[in-house]
């Protein structure tokens, strides 16, 4: 019984040290680096943020635009207009996530050496790899 | 029966009143204070021996101090070791909490989204500021995309600070929403146990699957709550 686990385990720690090794070198090698943060948590962590993404933006481009009319006295102006922007924003953070520009507000700016942006070339390649 | 939604009242242990302002000491506050002292027990006897070889409680610790140090310079990089301390008791604090409130009869205070929108509101205050420490002025740059055409400013500037104001919204309404979805669809389905009779025996089975998800979620909610804490660090730092 000890001795059938004692094989696969074993080799199991091995294959994860080899892991680490290789991820450890890896983020030596790049030094500050955003890999890894699209990757590293499942789909509904990402689902999750993207719903509340949308929504957030949209809550406080409708809280401004409240607040706008009610201190100017303008009913329903700004409250569209915000609401307008809020959505766009809304979106402008859901194609920022998807696109792997970071996380949240503030672009990510794409590569200056013209080589694309980071995430997606890597992402891009992790995908060749695992189809070869 | 009990509600569902009867485990997030907050009632006062210790009333208190200070000049007019309510500052009970409630069972919300009980809980943070327990989050707190388990936190730091958890570290200080962990790492008492400080043994080269770790035992079982400080490895537990150690591996909490790799996951966030990892995180923290995956996504800053090395610049960002000097906001470790924030980051890590951040992460604890809201793992903790999540996790002591998935042990019967407890309070989860990360259910209430005044508790996520103050943590939230001290991240998204203490990035800014640190954004203007590093950059100064510079600062506003964030707001303006780099090789925007100047007749768009007008459009894309207001739309840039929503996007930027939104932030500590969606990370308080995200790990607020997940713990008050999460435990209000726990009692509702365990409430059908006792409904059912005999075959209560489905909705139990599913809510022994469910507190695992639940788990997984109080994990999963503190670890993209720090590692947002780190992006947007890395943002204030480097701007763009």
């Amino acid at each position: 019984m000890t001795e059938d686990h004692k094989g696969p385990s074993l080799e199991d720690l091995e294959a994860r040290l080899s892991a680490a090794r290789s991820q450890h070198d890896r983020s030596i090698g790049k030094g500050s680096s955003k890999d890894g943060k699209n990757s590293a948590q499942g789909g509904f962590g990402f689902a999750m943020r993207i719903g509340t993404d949308l929504v957030a933006a949209l809550i406080v481009g409708v809280g401004i635009g409240v607040l706008l009319d009610y201190w100017l006295d303008t009913k329903p102006w700004f409250l569209i207009v915000f609401f307008l922007l809020g959505a766009a924003a809304g979106f402008l953070n859901i194609f920022r996530l998807v696109r792997g520009y970071g996380l949240a507000a503030g672009y990510t700016k794409v590569d200056e050496d013209g080589d694309g942006p980071k995430g997606l070339k890597e992402d891009v390649e992790r995908n060749g790899k695992r189809r070869g | 029966m009990a509600s569902p939604l009867q485990q997030f009242e907050i009632h006062p242990i210790i009333p208190l009143n200070l000049g007019g302002v309510d500052v009970s000491f409630t069972n919300s506050a009980l809980y943070m204070v327990i989050t707190v002292v388990l936190c730091a027990a958890f570290v200080i006897l962990g790492m008492r021996r400080g043994a080269v070889v770790p035992g079982r409680m400080q490895a537990a610790v150690e591996i909490s101090y790799e996951f966030v140090a990892n995180l923290l310079r995956d996504t800053v990089g090395n610049e960002g070791r000097s906001y470790f301390p924030f980051v890590f008791t951040l992460f604890m604090f809201v793992l903790l909490g999540n996790l002591l409130g998935m042990t019967p009869y407890s309070f989860t205070f990360t259910s209430h989204i005044i508790v996520t929108f103050a943590l939230a509101a001290v991240i998204f205050i203490g990035v800014t500021i640190l954004g203007f420490a590093k950059h100064g002025m510079h600062f506003f740059s964030f707001f303006v995309p780099p090789g925007t055409p100047l007749p768009m400013y007008p459009l894309l500037i207001p739309i840039e600070v929503i996007s930027y104001l939104s932030r500590p919204i969606s990370l308080s309404v995200r790990l607020f929403a997940n713990m008050l979805a999460g435990h209000t669809l726990l009692k509702v389905i365990a409430g059908f146990i006792a409904l059912l009779g005999a075959a209560g025996v489905l909705p139990f089975v599913f809510v022994v699957a469910l507190t695992g998800l639940e788990i997984l979620i109080a994990f999963l909610q503190a670890y993209v709550f720090a590692i947002l804490t780190c992006l947007y660090i890395n943002d204030a730092l480097h701007l763009h």
